[in-house]
């Protein structure tokens, strides 16, 4: 595989346009028409928006109470839970645990913080089988790809990318049919899912008054996940919390209608403890792996709120550069408006000084957002931080300072629109198809009119002077 | 909030609209001034500073900002703004930019009660129905995203465009981006230039004939892309479709 180029614009030119990029803007719109019509046939939606905000930014003041009262409660159901401060004391934790059971196979559900962190090239580095279970996860896990979104990791690959996949790796007959591809993946998964003695999973929601973790998916891989394997090992950022049941339930109904258009995802999993006696199923042993990984200092942040995101990935489907683009030129776990956001902040703006810019704050995301979290204005505030300290394209700075000066001064204005109306002049069509750097930029994809040879306030004072 | 005569009102023109739409400047005023207005254009004007604000330069955006406010302040009556984003920008953001100055904040909210979307003046001071020009052109309506989310113009352009007699047609995919973004158009063109296609895309598929909007700006980057691609399609204010012909 070639390196990917260093900057997030690098990275989006060569994927925009490509039929990649084609794939993912067809299936982000057909999730956000799903989005709207599922809120249009639920006219609590607004309100149960507003009651999540709540609930959201209510939880991240009192963070501090809700985990300690979740963590004492998946204790008393006698769970074990392991606060990891960062990545590595994460993957460190479960590598011991896997060790302990002497795990051969271990199956995943899906989990972002679980890639966030690098989980599987660290179990992988124990010689351990990582095998990922929700089928797009799994796809990518045999393409040796990278997921592109949050909740649908293969939205960029098309059926017959899948069907050289599959027959690549899994030797069977090559076919596009997506039933036919469904039926290889369960046949060739359900064989893992008996023989495996560690299932991992994310969480979408950890409810500190029961200790209970919710899991949603599609695919009822998270169900056997975290039910067949003895050992269940939950892993979840430390905001992934709610305080009750009622706070679940709202979180839930807006979850799924906000991300896949569903009244409700297909399988709803509520753990709550390892297996008890006389329960017919479960894990013997469940250990709760609650990871910070930067999220304190989103916490502390101006952008804190960003935190309150339930990873519906509605701002991904709905944003036209993630459309334009796909979610890997992003560079991070987390694309889309959201990833432009926390990345930064959770990882470090070095590096990432482009991530603010990679928005036209056309205001969609907040548009569709279930928790209403102001994205642009974070991603504007951003941007300021990355002026502070320097300048993302090497001409602002200095485009901007000599802007000011001519716009509070209005003899100078007048001065350049005079320049500007005598530009005009030199071009006989009323058109560039070419202008010099910084505004080359421009006319890379688009011709500039040349500005009016004669401008609107010239016409206002020859018009009052008569 | 009390009610203001209509009778004088102050054009902001935009700094894209000064230079490169002098055009939908001049139409503006003659829609104005046959609806019975008396227009003034403030001296001393510039840009709004939008550019610096979205780019994250917070204290050229503040200064450009501390200007426009000392030049509108010192006018009564409504401030009507050709463009969407513009007017967004004094609406939204003057107040935030200048909080820390109790002065500068209270006059950047007194403007904000004023300042008026072209076609928001239009519908919501006016009333469409006052129009005197009929069109029977084949257009169709680009509404901005700042028109859309920032102002809440949803329908407006679409309604007064309806009001003038003209065959609208319906655009796919209005409300969504059309790439621009301010600086993001230079900033990063080929992303901004593959948005711009499928919006490209979807104006040429109506049949329209001629692109109508009411921010000169998005205006400016739809107009390049037609041009790049050699299309037929023209473009123009909503304010021209409105008005009588150009004295120029």
């Amino acid at each position: 595989m070639t390196e990917a180029p260093a900057t997030f614009v690098a990275r989006a030119s060569a994927e925009s346009g490509t039929a990649k990029a084609a794939a993912v803007g067809t299936a982000a719109r057909h999730l956000i028409e799903k989005r709207d019509a599922a809120v249009a046939a639920y006219p609590a939606m607004d309100v149960m928006r507003d009651r999540l905000r709540e609930i959201r930014l209510h939880t991240l003041t009192h963070l501090d109470r809700y985990l300690a009262e979740f963590a004492d409660a998946v204790e008393g159901l006698g769970g074990r839970v392991f606060f990891a401060a960062d990545a590595d004391e994460a993957t460190a934790y479960i590598r011991r645990v896997a060790e302990q059971a002497g795990a051969g196979v271990i199956v995943k559900a899906k989990s972002m913080v679980t890639e966030e962190i690098g989980l599987n090239a660290s179990l992988a580095s124990d010689s351990r089988s990582v095998v990922e279970t929700d089928l797009g996860e799994f796809i990518v896990q045999l393409a040796e790809d990278r997921p592109s979104h949050i909740v649908a990791p293969v939205m960029h690959l098309t059926r017959f990318d899948v069907g050289r996949a599959f027959a690549d790796k899994l030797g069977v007959p090559y076919t596009d049919d997506p039933t036919e591809l469904n039926q290889i993946a369960r046949a060739h998964l359900r064989k893992i899912f008996l023989g495996a003695e560690i299932g991992i999973s994310g969480v979408n929601f950890a409810v500190a008054s029961t200790g209970s973790v919710a899991v949603v998916t599609n695919e009822g891989n998270g169900r056997l996940a975290t039910t067949a394997p003895r050992v269940h090992i939950a892993v979840m950022g430390l905001e992934r919390i709610v305080p009750t049941p009622e706070d679940l339930g709202v979180a839930l109904e807006v979850l799924a209608r906000s991300a896949t258009g569903q009244k409700l995802t297909t399988y709803t999993n509520i753990i709550t403890g390892p297996r008890r006696a006389g329960d017919p199923d479960g894990p013997d042993e469940l250990h709760v792996v609650i990871v910070d990984n930067g999220r304190t200092r989103v916490l502390a942040d101006e952008v804190s709120e960003a935190l309150a995101c339930i990873r519906c990935g509605a701002c991904l489907n709905i944003c036209p550069v993630y459309r334009a683009v796909g979610g890997h030129p992003y560079g991070d776990v987390y694309p889309g408006p959201i990833g432009a956001v926390l990345s930064p902040v959770l990882f470090g703006l070095e590096g990432r000084e482009e991530l603010p810019y990679a928005c036209t704050l056309c205001g969609a995301c907040l548009e569709v957002c279930p928790a209403r979290i102001d994205l642009p204005r974070m991603l504007v505030h951003l941007r300021e931080r990355v002026v502070d300290e320097g300048d993302a394209f090497g001409w602002l700075k200095p485009a901007m300072k000599s802007y000011e000066f001519a716009a509070t001064r209005p003899r100078v204005w007048n001065g350049v629109l005079r320049g500007a109306s005598i530009g005009g002049r030199a071009s006989r069509s009323g058109w560039f198809r070419r202008i010099p750097w910084p505004g080359s930029t421009w006319t890379k994809v688009r011709d500039l009119q040349a500005p009016s040879t004669r401008s609107f306030r010239r016409w206002w004072r020859d018009r009052n002077a008569t | 909030m009390t009610e203001r005569p209509l009778s004088t009102v102050q054009l902001f023109a935009t700094c894209v609209v000064d230079a490169m739409f002098p055009q939908a400047g001049r139409a503006v005023v003659r829609v104005l001034e046959e609806c019975g207005m008396t227009v003034d254009f403030p001296a001393g004007q510039t840009c709004c500073g939008q550019p610096a604000f979205n780019a994250g330069h917070r204290s050229e955006a503040r200064s450009m900002a501390e200007h426009t406010i000392r030049i509108l302040d010192a006018t009564d009556g409504p401030i009507v703004m050709p463009s969407a984003s513009c007017a967004a920008m004094v609406i939204d953001h003057y107040p935030h930019l200048v909080a820390d100055d109790p002065e500068l904040l209270t006059a950047a909210s007194r403007i904000a009660s004023r300042v008026r979307e072209f076609t928001q003046f239009l519908i919501e001071d006016i009333g469409v129905d006052e129009l005197r020009v009929t069109t029977d052109e084949a257009v169709t309506f680009h509404p901005s995203c700042h028109g859309l989310r920032h102002l809440g113009l949803v329908g407006y352009g679409e309604r007064v465009l309806d009001a003038s007699g003209s065959d609208r047609r319906a655009l796919e995919g209005a409300h969504e981006c059309c790439g621009f973004g301010g600086l993001f158009a230079l900033e990063m063109p080929t992303v901004s230039g593959a948005i711009m296609d499928t919006k490209l895309d979807n104006i040429e598929a109506t049949g329209a004939t001629t692109l109508v909007g009411y921010d000169a700006s998005c205006l400016l980057h739809l107009a390049g892309g037609l041009h790049r691609r050699g299309s037929a399609v023209n473009v123009r204010h909503i304010a021209e479709i409105l008005s009588h012909a150009d004295e120029s």
